[in-house]
């Protein structure tokens, strides 16, 4: 199938060029040569018996399939004028089935005369003659929509092909030629009733194909054909590129204003200029030049119908030899027409959006042939091709948030958490007992609460933290997906992961004696840098342990002063800070006000409140796709294979097919879980369980990218970030973070230091970079990952943040 | 390496003889060898004979073979080394002239012959090749310290052999392993699948014979430093002892030498971190990458504190030079080997020059790092030298040179 693919594309490019070429200049031996050819072919044609008279273009039409044979051509000729005068007097009775089948059928632009008159003509060979090129737009994109060329196909109707298709490419010509022969005369006839036209309509012809144009021209033949005569130069090398040189030389003189021939969009304009004077000569609006021209359906792609026409260029043009790659395995021809119809109308019924996919599918199904260069299924998921933003819209959902809960080791995040989640009944009375009683056997009593979010054996045989744990509880107004983080340095990296989900942050904070000093030199610091370096604009500072310092109020006064002074340094709004005062070992503060008589100093809200005042974020539903993967698992025997994250941007549904990077590899969607629930769809902001299909797990790793073939990721090695330094860089090795994805990198370059304010440079090629100033440089990694700007990444080195930032 | 003759004259000609005794002296004579020296050793030529008849027929001989160094190759992974050249000297079988690559073995001895290197033939045996002949051949016998390291993060290891002159990443262990989820137990069992990988592979690496004769054989067994971040290393002692004590007791013997240190990640380069924690520094007998190590971090640590007083980059540092920053009284020159395995004899003479003026001229100290360490990589990083300077530098003006 390759072969010829790569004949496509080549002959595409050069049927450009040879476009032009012809058009501007021609050899002038040739044209001599064809001269008289052509008077040659007319005077034996009048000469003979019966005398017949043809067209020009005929002539020249039949010159240059018979290599400039005189004497073939005018055999040719003659054979087809006798045809021709017989089926004439069929016509009249077969018109207005046409225009019924036509409405009948809208997704189709039959040119109306074809599929109706000829249906015992309709042969596979004719039909699959066309397909090569259909597929490369198939196979190349999934957003090239090759849909409308069905149509055509049913409308080319003629004597069957009996080469077998697999020959040297001459050999197919001889034999595309002979078939011709048979063809040519039913056709002419068909048309010239329904499609008489003036030669105004023959601008139409550029897109249509070559059999089509000799309908219209036998059709026009007994008025314009005088007129046209003077028109005649036409090449008549028996070379196989000259057939493309015919093909500016057919078209009559209102094309040729339209000079920028390559110009695709210039030959539509005119085309669409054109079309009206045809409409009240024929019967309906050339159907089929509308859907040539019929952007308004995929309006949305400029690039589908720009290879669409030049399908269709191709196809006039190379007519004959295009039976040659065809292997005849594929369903009988009627079964492809009636395939071809009903696809068509189950696909009008659907959103514009969705057209690509259907229309795929049914390529697929038309020839297994075809499917090596489609997108293959091999386990099929119906897409229901919704169109996710509208569903999204209409769907009446809670708010959705994530937050992250960050501190430092042992401040009781997992506690207050779980605390959270117990006092809400998101975690059942029964579950809390029996953890308790674990908790207790293993002497560990007051991690009770803790395990509701460390589920690990190891997270619970050390009593801390390892990695991210996500869980959801609701409110009145709004689902929030608590992303309980570890808190130990070891485990930053996992932290990272969590902080790269979330929307706003709850720093947790230990309050007592001791604790809160080292936290805040600790973890308290870095991660309330690394939240506000990833983006998080919002933070709620939950002051635990309170019940430790027996709420004293100065306590709190004193943690409140200078948790705000380092998170305002740290680049957080002072509006966007809030102080809560809680106990999560107790429960005080959390979801209910404390009773403790000592806190009634305090007048702000419960945790709980505070989470709920907080605004929702707004998600890029109509970007590409992208998600990373935070976690590969076997989700049951069902889903053998299922991949969790949240979706940064896009939106996607059951049947998707997505491109995996930076294995590049493509999976089906077989199912999808919205925060736990079956869905059909899921969009930017929510976390999503994908249940894949087709797709080896070793290709998927967590900090992989989610995407779209239609708008995949790159995968680079080296890229230029723009930092705030937390430490001495140096050009040295680094950890690469974003989200999930950890890559080991080094910095290679320090280009500059930068304005903190302006942005301007201070100083090229620094030595060094100080702590706190905003610089320029160039990471290298040592494998290609995927990373596109705007991406906030965060650069580790020996345990420790040194900096943070944006690739440029 | 042991050295078999010495005959090097004081004007930098001269040959000498070696026997490479183990897979690091490759590393040496990759080293030691520059183009255009002459290289005499044994080789495999497969010669093809004419018959007056015209039939051909070919055998394989080995030969003595003179080259003239053209070009090295270095496989890092297997330690060998391919050295290709024209050959000099007319054997029955060989024209000079010939191309020829030689393979060098060890235990098979080789004369590697330097010009004078006043002439443009090869460099000579110059200061920093007379110093890596010397290092080469470490007559103090306390070379054998060699470690193996396993730097692992769940689902990530790299296991690496630490020699003398180089560490080897022998294999990298990528596992998938699922995170923790409610009511899930994947993520234990595929840490556990992660662990038997790890210590099969690693058992690989160190033919290690796990049949139970092998126990009363004492043949030496190398330290295994286990480094990650958090539990994993500690679990995956736990693992090994958990094997040795069930499925395989031979193990038993490998548990004393086993070391559990704390690193950042599982990245190689995080091996930095654990050749400088204090237990290791106490168990590696030489302290050759330990005494390297640190010299990087005191020259980050100089860089960051006083940073006019370090330098690095090849400009800035021959423009510290000049201006006589590296001299007594604490001037070093931190310099790769890497830049003396310069293909172009004027770029090796330019690195060998600058040397040579710090030790002899400036009296500055020089120390040169071996790429293929962690220390050595880090100095790649800054462009293969670095200089602490006696006194600070403003090399603003370097800059503006450059752009």
């Amino acid at each position: 199938m390759s072969r010829h693919r790569v004949k496509a594309v080549s002959y595409d490019e050069g049927d450009y060029d040879e476009y032009d070429d012809g058009y501007d200049s021609q050899d002038p031996e040739e044209k001599e040569f064809l001269e008289e050819c052509i008077r040659q072919v007319h005077s034996q044609l009048a000469a003979g018996i019966p005398s017949v008279s043809a067209s020009r273009e005929e002539v020249q039409e039949a010159l240059w399939h018979y290599y400039n044979d005189v004497e073939k051509s005018v055999n040719y000729l003659r054979g087809k004028k006798a045809k021709e005068a017989e089926t004439k007097k069929k016509k009249p009775a077969t018109v207005p089935t046409v225009k019924a089948k036509e409405i009948t059928v809208p997704g189709y632009l039959f040119p109306p005369a074809a599929i109706s008159l000829q249906p015992a003509h309709f042969s596979a060979s004719d039909f699959f003659r066309d397909s090569p090129w259909l597929n490369i737009p198939a196979h190349r994109k999934a957003d090239i929509v090759v849909e409308p060329l069905y149509p055509r196909l049913g409308l080319l109707g003629g004597a069957p092909e009996s080469a077998g298709g697999k020959m040297s490419k001459l050999a197919a010509l001889a034999a595309a030629r002979k078939k011709r022969e048979g063809d040519k005369a039913p056709t002419p006839s068909s048309a010239t009733g329904d499609n008489t036209q003036p030669s105004v309509g023959d601008s139409k012809e550029s897109s249509m194909s070559l059999r089509e144009r000799l309908v219209t021209r036998r059709a026009k033949q007994p008025d314009s054909s005088p007129s046209l005569r003077g028109l005649g130069k036409q090449p008549s090398s028996g070379q196989p590129v000259s057939p493309k040189k015919s093909s500016p030389e057919s078209t009559p003189p209102v094309l040729s204003p339209a000079t920028g021939l390559k110009d695709i969009a210039n030959i539509e304009h005119t085309e669409l200029k054109e079309e009206p004077p045809t409409v009240d000569i024929r019967a309906s609006p050339s159907t089929f030049a509308v859907t040539i021209v019929g952007s308004d359906t995929r309006s949305k792609m400029t690039e589908p119908s720009h290879l669409y026409t030049n399908t269709l260029e191709l196809i006039k043009i190379y007519g004959q030899d295009l039976a040659e790659p065809f292997d005849f395995a594929g369903p009988s021809p009627d079964d492809v027409v009636f395939n071809a119809q009903s696809s068509a109308k189950g696909f009008k019924s659907k959103q514009a959006a969705s057209k690509p996919q259907g229309d795929k599918k049914d390529q697929s199904g038309l020839a297994g042939d075809m499917g090596n260069l489609s997108v293959i299924e091999k386990v099929n998921v119906k897409s229901k091709n919704l169109d996710v933003l509208s569903e999204y819209k209409k769907a009446k959902r809670k708010n959705a948030m994530n937050f992250v809960v960050i501190g430092h080791v042992d401040a009781g995040k997992s506690t207050l958490m779980g605390r959270l989640l117990a006092d809400l009944e998101a975690v059942d009375q029964r579950t809390l007992d029996k953890y308790r009683r674990e908790a207790e056997k293993i002497g560990k009593g007051s991690f009770a609460l803790a395990w509701v979010l460390d589920q690990g054996s190891e997270e619970r045989a050390r009593g801390v933290t390892i990695d991210i744990a996500t869980s959801k509880f609701e409110t009145e107004n709004t689902v929030f997906t608590i992303v309980d983080s570890p808190g130990h340095r070891d485990f930053v990296p996992n932290m990272i992961a969590g902080a790269s989900q979330a929307d706003f942050a709850v720093l947790v904070i230990d309050s007592s004696i001791g604790n809160y000093e080292s936290g805040l030199k600790g973890q308290t610091k870095e991660h309330a840098l690394l939240v506000r370096s990833m983006g998080v604009q919002k933070i709620i500072v939950a002051v635990n342990k309170m019940d430790m310092v027996q709420w004293d109020k100065d306590r709190f006064e004193e943690i409140e002063q200078q948790v705000s002074a380092f998170l305002t340094t740290a680049g957080f709004q002072a509006k966007n800070i809030s102080f809560v005062p809680c106990s999560g070992i107790s429960g005080d503060n959390i979801t209910r006000r404390s009773e403790d008589p000592n806190v009634s100093w305090y007048a702000g809200g419960t945790l709980v409140q505070e989470l709920e005042a907080t605004e929702p974020y707004s998600h890029a539903l109509d970007k590409p796709l992208r998600m990373t993967i935070g976690d590969v698992f076997r989700g049951s025997i069902q889903h053998p294979l299922s991949i969790s994250g949240r979706i940064d941007a896009g939106s996607l549904q059951i049947g998707d097919q997505i491109y995996t990077m930076p294995s590049g590899e493509t999976a089906t969607i077989r199912s999808l879980e919205v925060d736990g629930e079956l869905n059909e769809w899921a969009v930017a902001g929510q976390n999503v369980v994908l249940n894949l299909a087709n797709i080896d797990p070793i290709h998927l790793r967590s900090g992989d990218v989610v995407c779209h073939a239609s708008a995949p990721i790159t995968n680079i090695s080296s890229f230029t970030c723009k930092v705030l330094a937390f430490d001495h860089l140096l050009p040295s090795m680094v950890d690469v973070h974003r989200g999930r994805l950890h890559v080991p990198g080094r910095i290679s370059r320090l280009v500059a230091t930068l304005d903190k304010g302006s942005g301007n440079v201070l100083k090229k090629k620094p030595k060094i970079v100080p702590p706190g100033a905003v610089a320029r440089v160039v990471v290298e990694m040592d494998h290609a990952v995927p990373l596109e700007a705007p991406t906030r990444i965060v650069l580790r080195a020996g345990g420790d943040t040194i900096a943070a930032g944006l690739l440029e | 390496m042991r050295l078999v003759k010495n005959k090097i004259e004081y004007d930098g000609a001269g040959s000498v003889t070696l026997i490479p005794e183990e897979p690091e002296d490759m590393w040496h004579a990759y080293n030691l060898i520059v183009p255009g020296d002459l290289l005499y050793a044994t080789a495999i030529r497969r010669v093809t004979t004419i018959g007056t008849t015209g039939s051909t027929s070919s055998s394989r001989v080995r030969l003595t073979l003179e080259i003239r160094v053209k070009k090295l190759d270095f496989d890092p992974q297997n330690s060998q080394l391919h050295v290709s050249g024209q050959i000099m000297n007319e054997t029955p079988h060989t024209k000079i002239g010939q191309h020829h690559t030689l393979d060098l073995e060890l235990n098979r001895q080789f004369t590697l012959e330097k010009g004078s290197g006043l002439d443009n033939e090869g460099s000579g045996w110059d200061s920093v090749a007379v110093e890596a002949l010397k290092d080469a051949v470490d007559e103090g016998g306390n070379r054998r310290a060699e470690a193996v390291a396993v730097i692992m993060q769940e689902g990530l290891a790299h296991i690496c052999f630490i020699g003398q002159h180089r560490t080897i990443l022998k294999q990298k262990i990528e596992m998938s392993v699922p995170r923790k989820r409610v009511g899930g137990s994947d993520h234990d069992k595929t840490m556990t699948k992660f662990y038997q990988t790890t210590l099969d592979t690693l058992l690989r690496h160190l033919e290690f014979n796990t049949s139970a004769t092998s126990m009363s054989t004492s043949d030496p067994v190398r330290p295994v430093l286990l480094a990650s971040p958090g539990f994993t290393a500690t679990s995956f002692q736990k693992h090994i002892q958990s094997v040795a004590n069930t499925s395989t007791p031979a193990l038993k013997c490998l548990l004393p030498s086993i070391v559990v240190v704390h690193s950042a990640s599982g990245y190689l380069h995080s091996l930095t971190e654990v050749l400088q924690s204090p237990t290791v520094k106490a168990l590696l007998s030489d302290t050759k990458h330990a005494r390297e190590t640190k010299l990087m971090d005191d020259f980050n640590e100089q860089l960051r504190k006083e940073t006019n007083k370090a330098t690095y980059g090849p400009r800035e540092v021959e423009y510290a030079v000049e201006q006589g920053a590296v001299g007594r009284g604490g001037g070093v020159l931190i310099i790769s080997n890497r830049l003396f395995r310069a293909q172009d004899v004027a770029e090796r003479k330019r690195w060998v020059t600058l040397v040579d003026r710090v030790r002899d001229v400036e009296g500055g100290e020089v120390r040169v790092l071996s790429s293929e360490h962690e220390s050595g990589r880090r100095l790649d990083g800054f462009g293969g030298i670095a200089a602490l300077l006696t006194f600070p530098i403003n090399d603003e003006d370097v800059g503006e040179d450059s752009d």
